[in-house]
């Protein structure tokens, strides 16, 4: 049977998290994905051309415009049975539709899947990705959402998938939209991105930040924070790094002025190479750091910035 | 209208956690046990909204061992009016838990279900979603603000990138991310108060339940660990060790 993967897109591009959860359902199974959304025809081009799928569903409807998970968990249960798996990213969307979903089709759905050891095996972190649980699901069905940061993105381009336009009719919209507040910017996406940079509480302020930020340009790098960063005001919160924020797995992680609490390093510590600033020798970051610099960040930074712009 | 909250016993959030060497899990026994965090901000919430007037009764909900009556003291303690114990030793998925959930939501008549986003044990994040989809309510995930007026829950959302508002009619569920609000300290006087108010205590069969596990865990183990590395004495050094050690700049 088919497995199909639910994208997350943000109406101008796929995100990249759903490219890797397409390399997951390669695994499992000839992959279809769902488009879903309001306004569809360049994206479903982009989808099709995704390297690995078979078939585009294509879900185009008012209904659909905010991607809320009533109307997608019915969506994704009329679909259901054609599919053994039912996938998606462990973005925002995939964590608030997928479970609902799940309850729906009477299955326990999987987090955070971080890699498949079968058709009916999964491993998945627990406690902050402290421990790593084998779990196996004897079910008729499985709903997963997979960890983006474990499983390399499908390539955007190669794929020449065919397209097939799903009914929406009589989806159920119970929420009004009222309004957001995206951040943007002309930054690389979080979970994305080759290189993090990341402050803490250690950065002071809101201000500060922008020395980061020119770090950041040099190395074209995504920026990121601690909670305490985002709690006391200096950044949104779409830039939290951790258990209970964004899981990113860069080439390279620099933190600066964090200390490394558990539950930051749950969404850092599979970087491929790790550097904390800290003018604290025993912060528990540097137990995780390939290269520490112990140092006042604020002398740290405008030299790091200035090395980087020679080389 | 009464607001219910499920709140859950976990493994306090500061215990540096131990996986079993036999693999079959990660140690609690003679481990500190706490509510889970983002439970709560959840009981915060529901206090808060009560202290506005807006809800009538809040009822906390814990499931679990006998021991989950401690965690519902605390929340009574935070402010909850009442408490329900679903006593079960059976290992808990989030399915089993949203089942017996709804059946009390359903039982209570409740009007408002705030959860925590996600349990800091399993990190599954998926009991709200699973509860609001069995109940045929709407829902509102990790919720950083709630607003109640009208018969309709105006709830901000934190999501990937930003924020997010939405109204939705009640009933519905909503579940609470960290920054919804800072829970207070329960004072003296309302742990004490919280000591006479009532836990009842119900049973998975009580409410028509199967809490059978539908998973089954195979192996717990330890994640790869990192090395600590070196430190390093100026910018410059760490700038040549990125470029021609680890070659990723
Ligand atoms: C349920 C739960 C979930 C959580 N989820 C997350 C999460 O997803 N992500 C997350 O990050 N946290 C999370 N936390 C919070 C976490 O426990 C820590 O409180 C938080 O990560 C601390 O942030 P920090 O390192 O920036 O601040 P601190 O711990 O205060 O560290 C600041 C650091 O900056 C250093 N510093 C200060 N000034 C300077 C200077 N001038 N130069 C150099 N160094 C300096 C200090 O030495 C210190 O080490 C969670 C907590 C709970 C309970
Ligand atoms: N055993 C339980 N008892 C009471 N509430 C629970 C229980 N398990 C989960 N919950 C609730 O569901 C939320 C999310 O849990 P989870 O889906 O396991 O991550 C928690 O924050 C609690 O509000």
């Amino acid at each position: 049977m088919a497995v199909l993967v639910l994208l997350d897109h943000d109406g101008v591009a796929i995100r990249q998290p759903s490219r890797a959860a397409v390399t997951a359902a390669a695994a499992l199974g000839e992959v279809h994905v769902l488009l879903a959304g309001e306004g569809l025809a360049a994206l479903a081009a982009t989808a099709a051309r995704i390297a690995g799928v078979a078939r585009v569903l294509v879900a185009d409807a008012p209904v659909l415009a905010h991607l809320s998970a009533e109307p997608l968990a019915a969506l994704m249960v009329r679909l259901s049975e054609r599919y053994s798996h039912l996938l998606a990213p462990a973005t925002t969307l995939g964590k608030n539709v997928m479970p609902r979903l799940a309850a729906c089709l009477d299955v326990q759905s999987l987090s955070d899947v971080c890699g498949i050891v079968g058709p009916d095996t999964f491993l998945r972190p627990i406690y902050a990705g402290n421990a790593i649980a084998k779990v196996q699901s004897p079910q008729p069905r499985q709903v997963l959402t997979v960890r983006a940061a474990s499983f390399e993105p499908a390539a955007p381009e190669g794929g020449a998938a065919s397209l097939e336009v799903v009914s929406t009719e009589g989806l159920p919209h119970p929420a009004r939209f009222v309004g957001a507040e995206k951040s943007g910017g002309a930054r690389p996406d979080l979970t994305a991105a080759r290189v993090v940079v990341a402050g803490g509480r250690g950065m002071g302020s809101r201000e500060s930040f922008s020395l980061l930020e020119k770090v950041a340009d040099q190395l074209l790098a995504a920026v990121g924070a601690s909670r305490a960063a985002v709690d006391a005001g200096f950044v949104p919160n779409d830039y939290q790094v951790g258990q209970t924020g964004k899981i990113v797995a860069p080439e390279l992680y620099i933190g600066v002025g964090i200390s490394g609490a558990i539950q930051h390093l749950a969404g850092m510590k599979d970087s491929k190479v790790i550097v904390a600033i800290n003018k604290d020798e025993d912060a528990p970051i540097f137990q995780v750091a390939d290269y520490g610099l112990v140092a006042d960040l604020f002398a740290v930074l405008p030299e790091l910035e200035a090395e980087l712009a020679k080389s | 209208m009464k607001i219910l909250v499920p709140v859950k016993r976990v493994v306090d959030y500061n215990v540096k956690i131990r996986v079993r060497a036999d693999g079959s899990g990660v140690e609690t026994k003679g481990v500190k046990m706490s509510m889970n965090p983002f439970d709560e901000n959840a009981i915060e919430e529901a206090v808060r909204l009560k202290e506005e007037g807006v809800a009538s009764e809040v009822v906390a909900v814990s499931i679990g061992l006998a021991a989950c009556a401690e965690t519902l003291r605390t929340a009574l303690a935070i402010g909850a009016d009442r408490a329900i114990l679903v006593e079960t030793d059976v290992a808990l998925q989030p399915l089993a838990v949203a089942k017996l959930l709804a059946a009390l939501a359903r039982r209570e008549e409740a009007g408002l279900v705030i959860a925590g986003k996600q349990a800091i044990d399993d990190d599954m994040n998926a009991t709200g979603q699973m509860l609001a989809a069995l109940l045929d309510w709407p829902q509102a995930t990790f919720a950083s603000k709630i607003a109640i007026a009208g018969g309709e829950a105006t709830v901000t959302r934190e999501v990937d990138d930003g924020l997010e508002t939405f109204v939705l009619p009640l009933p519905a569920v909503v579940t609470a991310d960290l920054r919804l609000n800072e829970p207070r300290y329960a004072s003296l006087p309302n742990i004490m108060k919280a000591r006479k108010k009532p836990i009842a205590t119900l049973t998975p069969a009580e409410l028509g339940v199967d809490p059978a596990p539908r998973l089954k865990v195979l192996e717990v183990t330890e994640p790869a660990h990192r090395q600590a590395g070196r430190k390093l004495k100026t910018v410059a050094e760490l700038v040549a060790a990125l470029r021609d050690e680890a070659r990723v700049i």
